[in-house]
């Protein structure tokens, strides 16, 4: 029987011819096939994987900062356009990067399939024959005795033990071990494909989303609750959101008070109550940043927090236009954060304010500034616009930002009016229009609630392609075999040996196996 | 003993320790510089034929060189090794004092990551020392670590102290030490490759008439080191595969709620198992072994260096640590 090694490498023969011969659609479809399935073409593609991977890392996402991509936009006026051009900007959903990989994978299949059954052809092969010339293998040994008839059978006994399969000649022995690689390397390759599958399932049936829920309120597994939400393809809605419900019920945060650290958080626990569906029995729960939530598939994560001071504004009319908390975004490591408080419906003037909370206030020489991130000294300092009521549009509008193309800055003093609150004070605003009263402050939390499905399937499929990797890199294919013959009247028995892999380091193996087959008295002997 | 005086204790250990193997890499260096005289042409030229048809490595058969400039590099490279092994363990303490300073696993920041890395280099050398006849990579690998930590106490030094709530995980055990260990085994596998490159370099000049200093004469033959550059690169394979693919991904998922986003240091780690993926594929083709599997390593090799240093320092994303 011919031998595994040999013809798996004749499928990936380099000396293939490069150029396609002359036999009409059929040839040249076999011939690209053949190109495609080659080991030169996995390479080149490995490297091209590689390479292609690399600007995704140095130009900035979409789907990882938007904003940055369109600052790049605006300060690169001609290599922007190329670059999106080019889908730089997304280089990992990009159609080039996806062609990479595709192709790679299914020259994998092309390459890994037919070697299947080669494999199963191998397995069941015996070892082969002894080549003529022994003497010309790396693992070389020779001695003579005299009589030597059980010589064989030592070394078949010998060669068991060793765990060689054994096949008995006339005259030789021939044995074999290490068909276990070529397992490892066809199931190593396998799961590389079944941990792909696992990963393009998730990125197909799951989704992901995040929201700001400040410390109180609650939370509804609906797509329209999420500030921003993210589906797989084939995600379908609603139906496949998991009922479940929940309400953040205290928000705990500790920062490092000293040291050159001073100021980085120490830990973050956010306490939620939370039902599984509507007419489940509440229960509750600690969520912190290493320690997500599990319900029914979705995981609910803490991924951030801020302060949202809680304001009233009174309109000209001694209305209150506005009540409520409104969530501020941290700018800094101290959390200086920005936001705005509108009152659309204040009346004869709405009115809207912008500025920031400050959880640590001090008066820098460019004003008020925070200089710790928990709330030591908080207080807001904004400034506060006016305009003529505006039918609504339906149109959303972001809670974030204040739409200021038909607001009035106030003005005092004929300089722009600006006030500064600690918490329970209050400001009336310039010209009789009303107030507001910065009654506090509560903490929201930012969660992620995502499902990936696939998971298990490309978590299994790596840890088999690790399984199968060692049993590919850590099991030494090798032959060896014994062989007698007489000459003059005395036995001279060779011992030789071939590895198979890319290790190197049979002579030893040789060396010990020659040792236990001759004779414990002294005998003539001889070496190369 | 209090955290203080654990801090006090590492941060004499770790410049003591760079001293140590500044002095190793002396005497590793005074071994090359004395074989660079001495050259027996005709002997050479055998001796190369010789260690490439059978599996002994050259070194081991060069009696030709005039006897005591080999007996006095011997002393060198061995008085190398064993300032080699003091560095190791004055590096070792400064590592684990480090440690119980902070009250967790030390590589929480890119000065303890360094610290510890470097220690990962040390401890493959080391176990490989014996088993591979590995002393001839002394003068690399005592370099590469002395320039390390040289580097992270004047450059990179930060305070013992706690950790950023994301980073409280044993996935930061599993995750962090896989990586160190495996860029330890990358690191003496690209060692070993440059100097395969040299030596290669070297016999076929001798083959095509040239020679060859006693320093080169005494590394293994060409064939036996990518033997070696080989078995230290499948050792960290696995291990890295696990560490970047297995181990990180699952802390991803726990910490930011996905298992791969694409953030830089991701992009790094897949790049650099892509390269080493294309190495070992390199090696089982035929007309790719040696010299390229060797550049393929060594590139290997800056891609992973690239993704500890470069990343950290150039390019933004969720990996950058706590004091840089
Ligand atoms: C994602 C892509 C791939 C990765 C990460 C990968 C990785 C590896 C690794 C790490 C090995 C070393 C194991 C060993 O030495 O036995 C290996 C071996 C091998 N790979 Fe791949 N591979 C990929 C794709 C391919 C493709 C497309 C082909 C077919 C053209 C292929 C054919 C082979 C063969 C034939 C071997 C065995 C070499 C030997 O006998 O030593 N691989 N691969």
């Amino acid at each position: 029987m011919s031998d595994v090694k040999d013809r798996i490498a004749a499928s990936s023969k380099p000396e293939e011819p490069s150029t396609p011969p002359a036999m009409g659609l059929v040839g040249w479809l076999r011939w690209t096939w053949r190109q495609l399935t080659s080991m030169k073409t996995a390479l080149v593609l490995l490297f091209l994987l590689a390479l292609g991977a690399v600007p995704g890392s140095l130009v900035p996402q979409t789907p990882i900062d938007p904003i940055k991509v369109s600052d790049f936009l605006t300060a690169h006026k001609t290599l922007g356009p190329i670059y999106d051009k080019l889908g730089l900007f997304d280089v990992y959903k990009s159609a080039w990067f996806s062609a990479i990989y595709l192709l790679l994978f299914i020259s994998l299949i092309g390459c890994v399939v037919p070697r299947l059954s080669v494999y199963a052809k191998g397995l069941r092969a015996r070892p082969p024959k002894p080549p003529r010339n022994l003497n010309r293998l790396p693992g070389y040994e020779r001695f003579e005795v005299d009589g030597g008839d059980d010589v064989l059978a030592a070394a078949t006994r010998e060669l068991r033990k060793r765990r060689f399969r054994v096949q008995t000649y006339d005259g030789a022995v021939g044995a074999e071990r290490g068909y276990l690689r070529e397992a490892g390397n066809l199931l190593f390759h396998f799961s590389l494909i079944l941990a792909l599958v696992g990963v393009a399932w998730g990125s197909l049936f799951g989704y992901r989303g995040t929201v700001l829920v400040v410390v109180g309120n609650g939370f509804s597994n609906t797509v329209a609750q999420y500030d921003d939400f993210t589906p797989g393809r084939a995600f379908s809605g609603d139906d496949d959101l998991p009922p479940f419900s929940l309400t953040v019920k205290n928000f705990e945060v500790k920062f490092q008070e000293d040291g050159p650290q001073k100021g980085a958080a120490r830990e973050f626990k956010a306490q939620l109550a939370y039902q599984e569906t509507p007419d489940a029995p509440e229960k509750s729960y600690d969520l912190l940043v290493n320690h997500p939530l599990k319900l029914d598939g979705s995981s609910v994560y803490l991924l951030g927090h801020g302060y949202a001071p809680r304001v009233t504004v009174k309109d000209g009319q001694g209305n209150v236009a506005f009540s409520g908390p409104a969530p501020f975004l941290p700018q800094d490591s101290n959390f200086s954060s920005f936001g705005v408080v509108k009152a659309p419906d204040a009346r004869p003037m709405t009115l809207g304010f912008e500025g920031f909370f400050l959880p640590t206030a001090v008066i820098g020489p460019d004003g008020p500034v925070s200089v710790f991130p928990d709330d030591l000294n908080p207080q807001l300092v904004m400034t506060g616009y006016y305009g003529r009521p505006q039918p609504e549009t339906g149109k959303p509008e972001s809670v974030y930002q204040l739409d200021k193309s038909k607001l009035t800055q106030f003005q005092q003093n004929g300089d722009k009016w600006r006030f500064q609150l600690a918490p329970g004070q209050t400001v009336a605003l310039p010209d009789k229009a009303g107030s507001i009263t910065f009654n506090g402050y509560s903490r929201w939390v930012k969660l992620q609630v995502s499902h990936t499905p696939g998971t298990d399937l490309a978590l299994a499929g790596i840890l088999l392609a690790i399984l199968g990797l060692m049993g590919s890199l850590f099991i030494h294919p090798r032959r060896t075999w014994v062989r007698v013959r007489d000459e003059d009247g005395r036995t001279v028995v060779e011992v030789a040996g071939l590895d198979r892999g890319p290790e190197r380091g049979l002579g030893d193996e040789i060396q010990a196996i020659t040792k236990s087959l001759k004779p414990a008295g002294p005998s003539k002997q001889e070496q190369p | 003993m209090s955290p203080e005086t654990y801090a006090q204790v590492s941060n004499l250990l770790i410049p003591t320790a760079t001293v140590i193997y500044v002095l190793a890499l002396i005497s590793h260096a005074m071994e090359w510089a004395l074989g660079r005289a001495s050259v027996a042409k005709a002997e050479v030229k055998e001796e190369v034929l010789v260690g490439s048809a059978g599996e002994q490595p050259a070194a081991e058969a060069d009696e030709p060189v005039a006897p005591a400039a080999s007996e006095r590099m011997d002393a060198a490279s061995r008085i190398g090794l064993l300032l080699t092994w003091l560095g190791f363990v004055l590096h070792l303490g400064g590592v684990v004092t480090r440690g119980l300073a902070a009250g967790r696993v030390p590589w929480g920041n890119m000065y303890e990551f360094s610290i510890t890395a470097s220690l990962a280099v040390a401890i493959v050398y080391l176990i490989f020392v014996s088993k591979y006849k590995l002393q001839w990579l002394g003068l690399g690998v005592t370099f590469v670590i002395a320039a390390v930590l040289g580097l992270a106490s004047l450059a990179l030094y930060t305070p013992a102290g706690p950790l950023v709530p994301a980073l409280h995980s044993y996935w930061l055990v599993i995750h962090v030490s896989s990586a160190a260990i495996s860029g330890g085994a990358f690191t003496v596998g690209g060692l070993v490759s440059v100097l395969y490159l040299v030596k290669a370099r070297a016999e076929r000049k001798v083959l095509a008439g040239g020679t060859m200093s006693a320093s080169l004469r005494r590394l293994p033959s060409a064939e036996a080191m990518d033997g070696t550059a080989y078995k230290v690169l499948a050792f960290a394979f696995p291990l890295w595969t696990f560490g970047v693919l297995v181990a990180g991904p699952i802390w991803a998922e726990h910490a930011w709620g996905r298992y791969w986003g694409w953030d830089p240091k991701e992009v790094w780690s897949l790049v650099t198992w892509v390269v080493y993926a294309a190495y070992l594929h390199a090696r089982a083709t035929a007309g790719w072994r040696g010299r390229r599997a060797a550049t393929i390593a060594i590139v290997g090799w800056f891609v992973f260096i690239f993704n500890f240093v470069g990343v950290n320092l150039l390019v933004s994303g969720l990996h950058s640590y706590a004091g840089v």
